[in-house]
């Protein structure tokens, strides 16, 4: 297993993971805004910028993004070195600029320093910090209904077109993993609203309240044959059926 | 028919040289993008329509052949008629008869048709005594110009797959990088990495399919010479592909092209299916047992899809974006397998370096940078249009001598290399051997091969302002530092040419730019800064004059700028009111002229046009601040 240095600490870590995952691992923590654990790691937000080196490369070292770079023994890893943290503030100061609204962007900074941008305050404030993870999940569930949109500074995170998305099931696995709250809902027991596509709820015939949509329930049954009627009752009601179960069996006399 | 031996390849070359041999006069129409846009195709149609109503194949053995860009697009369309070599610049098809009957039936002379010397206006006559081919060595180039890229066996006579059918009958895939290796190459996409060096970690790389891409999204502004020989001799792309792909163990390849690219997609596909046919391409190539076939991917016109991994992902058939490549390319590439992905102009060399040997190129070429390259001339300069160089030859060579020098001989400012990631540098380099190290060492780099020459109408705060633009459009946006670092740059770069600068914005550039080059993900936000730094390691002074005193000291940016007329040398000549696009110049002819400031919106038209220097431009008066006197 590589064993490598990071600020000073020696580490083991296991073959075939990443940086951040050691460094986290060894309860030394790096800032990220675009990495999730249920996702392929993207390197996007350069917020896990590290200084690596090795004692042979005679005092070159080279920056990587740490939710990307495979550990690798011998190597010496700061965090925190002069020019992490510069260009670490510089990316933060940016992001303030996009989002000067956003609580999230507006508490990392504030950690690194900065109260106040010091570019050009986005006129048009947004929540949206272009992380990705919406997308990401969304094609690691294999729907891939909503994707990055235009490039540049008119990047933005869309359905096809601007319209209610054909290949949306209504999961909200987006909303849930953003971390700003930039992407809006409504869920209710009998409709729920995302991405301008209205769904019907399917709804437990026990306690009436819909938990999961139609079009989540069909995905899932076409995906992994899980019949739509698995998810008839809700997980509260499915609880209380199983409970009710182990409940008479426990009453009923032993030896039967 | 298709080539299954080397006895076979020998007769066919041998067949192709004699039919070449037989026509006895040859005319050569430029058909390339720019001389198509001057109306070649015209010329080439109407000299079609007289060799065959006249039957001048039969009594004149001339044949009219369509070639790819000859270089000179400056004064296309061109015509070189052979085998004396005879160079007609922008011929129309009016000349046709005249060149028909004159030149090829009795070798006469048009004299109105040659090309004249800009600096002693002396006609040439032959192609090969104009200074701007003189000076030059092709060999990514070589057979651009002489072939008709439709026409396999004229390629073939010329030299094409030669160096194949040496490389799959005569060499190991070892002896093959090894030849690579002795000539130094190393890549023309701008990178630099030495060729040989991707090839052996490709060859070694596990696993048994691999590939091998050619990098055809050229997108640099300025830069061209990809596309001319993808349109011009797109056998050497397939040639130098398919021996690269028997070095590294490849049966599988692709040519990504952009789709702004519509001639280079054309005749590299035309290419192809030719190539399929003759057996040069496809199963058992030659008859050796290789096998290698190649596509084409047209590229949407991303300029990030030239980074390698966006293209490889764009191939993919997903969104072209880079992704971080702590893992080599020749481990995994595209679809994560082993891939060598090459530049066209290198593909290019290849099949010229095994024909010839590597020694044979490295003869070329300074210390670390071997062999001849290919750039694109374009700017404020007399001879714009594609050359190749060796290695090591000055700017002031290839700027003055072969460009001919600044256009209406006014002082020459800057040149440009390298696009977007380059730089630019000033007078005081002109002297540089052009290599790789030399040019990054001064803040620029090699890149495509772009270079554009700016005269001292050239506002440098304004020049790089335009690159960031440019950038700007480009960036995928995966990443912070460069979306939102180039939109925060070009707000400051908007603030200098509009008079808003203020003290700090240099420091605000400069902590800025560094943030990028370590921050962002790929090449493109890395070099970014580039074009920023450049032009401020070198022309400082002008961002303090922007920002300072408000000025522009080349009179370039309109919010800075005031243009007037000069009473006395005004001869009311009525030039300038004829160019100035909002009407604002007044004066009856014969009689002193004078601008409205109110209409004037400081473009400069009329001071470029004037032919008494009788306009000049002062700094504008700006409201409540302090302003630099005229002449400052």
């Amino acid at each position: 297993m590589p064993r490598l240095v990071i600020d000073g600490k020696t580490v083991v870590a296991k073959e075939g993971t990443f940086l951040l995952q050691a460094a986290r691992d060894a309860g030394i923590d790096i800032p990220t805004l675009c990495e999730h654990p249920a996702v392929e790691p993207y390197g996007g937000c350069r917020l896990c910028l590290v200084d690596v080196t090795r004692p042979e490369w005679d005092g070159w070292s080279k920056m990587v993004v740490s939710c990307l770079f495979p550990v690798e023994d011998g190597i010496l890893v700061s965090t925190r070195s002069e020019r992490v943290t510069q260009t670490r503030k510089v990316v933060l100061d940016l992001l303030l600029a996009r989002c000067p609204e956003t609580p999230l962007v507006q508490e990392l900074a504030a950690e690194h320093g900065i109260d106040r941008t010091s570019y050009v305050p986005n006129p048009e404030p947004t929540d949206c910090i272009l992380c990705g993870l919406c997308t990401r999940i969304c094609d690691r569930l294999g729907t891939s209904a909503i994707s990055s949109a235009n490039r540049g500074v008119g990047r933005e995170i869309a359905p096809p077109f601007h319209e209610a998305p054909p290949d949306c099931i209504g999961c909200l696995a987006c909303a849930e993993i953003c971390p700003t709250g930039f992407i809006q809902y409504q869920s209710g027991s009998a409709r729920r609203v995302i991405w301008n596509k209205e769904f019907k709820m399917l709804r437990c015939p026990t306690c009436g309240r819909g938990h999961i949509t139609e079009d989540q329930a069909r995905y899932y049954d076409g995906r992994n044959g899980v019949p739509a009627r698995y998810f008839e009752p809700c997980d509260a009601c499915k609880r209380k059926e199983q409970a009710a179960i182990a409940v008479s069996l426990m009453a009923a006399p032993e030896g039967r | 028919m298709r080539i299954e031996s080397r006895q076979e390849f020998e007769a066919a070359v041998a067949a192709a040289r004699q039919q070449g041999a037989d026509r006895r006069r040859e005319v050569l129409v430029c058909c390339g993008t720019g001389c198509l846009a001057n109306g070649a195709a015209a010329v080439a149609q109407e000299f079609a329509t007289r060799i065959e109503a006249d039957g001048l194949d039969a009594t004149l053995a001339l044949h009219a052949k369509k070639t790819g860009c000859h270089g000179f697009c400056e004064r296309g369309p061109l015509v070189v008629v052979q085998p004396e070599g005879i160079l007609y610049t922008k011929v129309k098809p009016k000349d046709v008869a005249e060149i028909i009957d004159k030149t090829v039936a009795k070798g006469e002379v048009i004299p109105r048709l040659l090309y004249k010397d800009p600096t002693d206006k002396k006609a040439i006559e032959h192609y090969a005594d104009v200074p701007f081919y003189k000076h030059q060595v092709r060999v990514s180039m070589r057979n651009i110009g002489r072939i008709d890229p439709a026409d396999l066996d004229d390629a073939l006579a010329h030299g094409a797959y030669a160096g194949l059918a040496r490389a799959l009958f005569d060499l190991t895939p070892d002896q093959v990088i090894a030849e690579v290796e002795a000539s130094g190459l190393r890549g023309r996409g701008g990178a630099g990495f030495a060729t040989a060096r991707k090839w052996k970690a490709t060859r070694k790389a596990k696993g048994e399919r691999k590939f091998v891409l050619c990098n055809g999204d050229e997108g640099d502004p300025g830069a061209f010479k990809d596309r001319s020989i993808m349109e011009g001799d797109p056998h050497a792309v397939i040639e130098g592909m398919a021996i690269g792909a028997y070095a590294v163990g490849a049966r599988e390849g692709y040519i990504y092209v952009r789709d702004e690219y519509p001639l280079a997609v054309e005749h590299v596909n035309l290419a192809l299916a030719k190539a399929r046919e003759r057996g040069l391409l496809g199963d058992n190539i030659l008859g050796t047992g290789f096998s290698f076939d190649l596509r084409v991917s047209r590229g949407g016109g991303a300029f990030v899809c030239g980074e390698s991994s966006a293209l490889m992902r764009s191939i993919e058939g997903k969104v072209g974006e880079p992704r971080a490549k702590y893992v080599h390319a020749s481990d995994r590439g595209l679809f994560d397998l082993p891939t060598v992905l090459n530049n066209v102009e290198t593909w290019s060399d290849v099949g010229a370096i095994l024909e010839h040997g590597g020694a044979w190129f490295a003869k070329w070429g300074t210390a670390k940078s071997k062999g001849t390259k290919a750039f694109s001339l374009v700017g404020k300069v007399k001879n714009t249009g594609l050359i190749e160089l060796p290695m090591g030859t000055t700017l002031r060579h290839i700027i003055f001598d072969i460009g001919g020098g600044i256009l209406k001989d006014r002082p020459f400012k800057a040149v440009q290399t390298g696009g977007p990631s380059g730089g630019c540098l000033p007078a005081d380099k002109l002297d540089l051997p052009v290599d790789y190290e030399v040019l990054t060492a001064n803040g620029s780099m090699m890149g495509s091969g772009g270079m554009i020459v700016m005269d001292d109408r050239t506002c440098m705060v304004d020049v790089a302002r335009y690159f960031l633009k440019f950038l700007v459009e480009e960036s995928c946006g995966k990443c912070i530092p460069c979306r939102e670092g180039l939109k925060q740059m070009l707000h400051i770069f908007d603030d200098l040419v509009e008079g808003r600068g203020k003290p700090g914005d240099i420091e605000r550039i400069e902590r800025l730019s560094r943030g990028m080059q370590l921050g962002s993900l790929c090449e493109l936000g890395k070099s970014a800064p580039n074009p920023v730094l450049s032009t401020l390691q070198h022309f400082r002074h002008e961002f303090e004059e922007h920002i300072d005193a408000k000025t522009c000291p080349a009179g370039m940016c309109r919010e800075l700028t005031v243009y007037q007329i000069i009473e006395d040398p005004c001869t009311g000549c009525h030039l300038c009111t004829r160019v100035c696009p909002t009407a604002a110049i007044a004066g009856k002819p014969k009689q002193k002229h004078v601008i409205d400031p109110a209409l004037c919106i400081a473009c400069g038209a009329c001071f470029d046009v004037c032919p008494e220097d009788a306009i000049r431009f002062l700094p504008k008066k700006h409201e409540g601040g302090g302003h630099a006197p005229a002449g400052h």
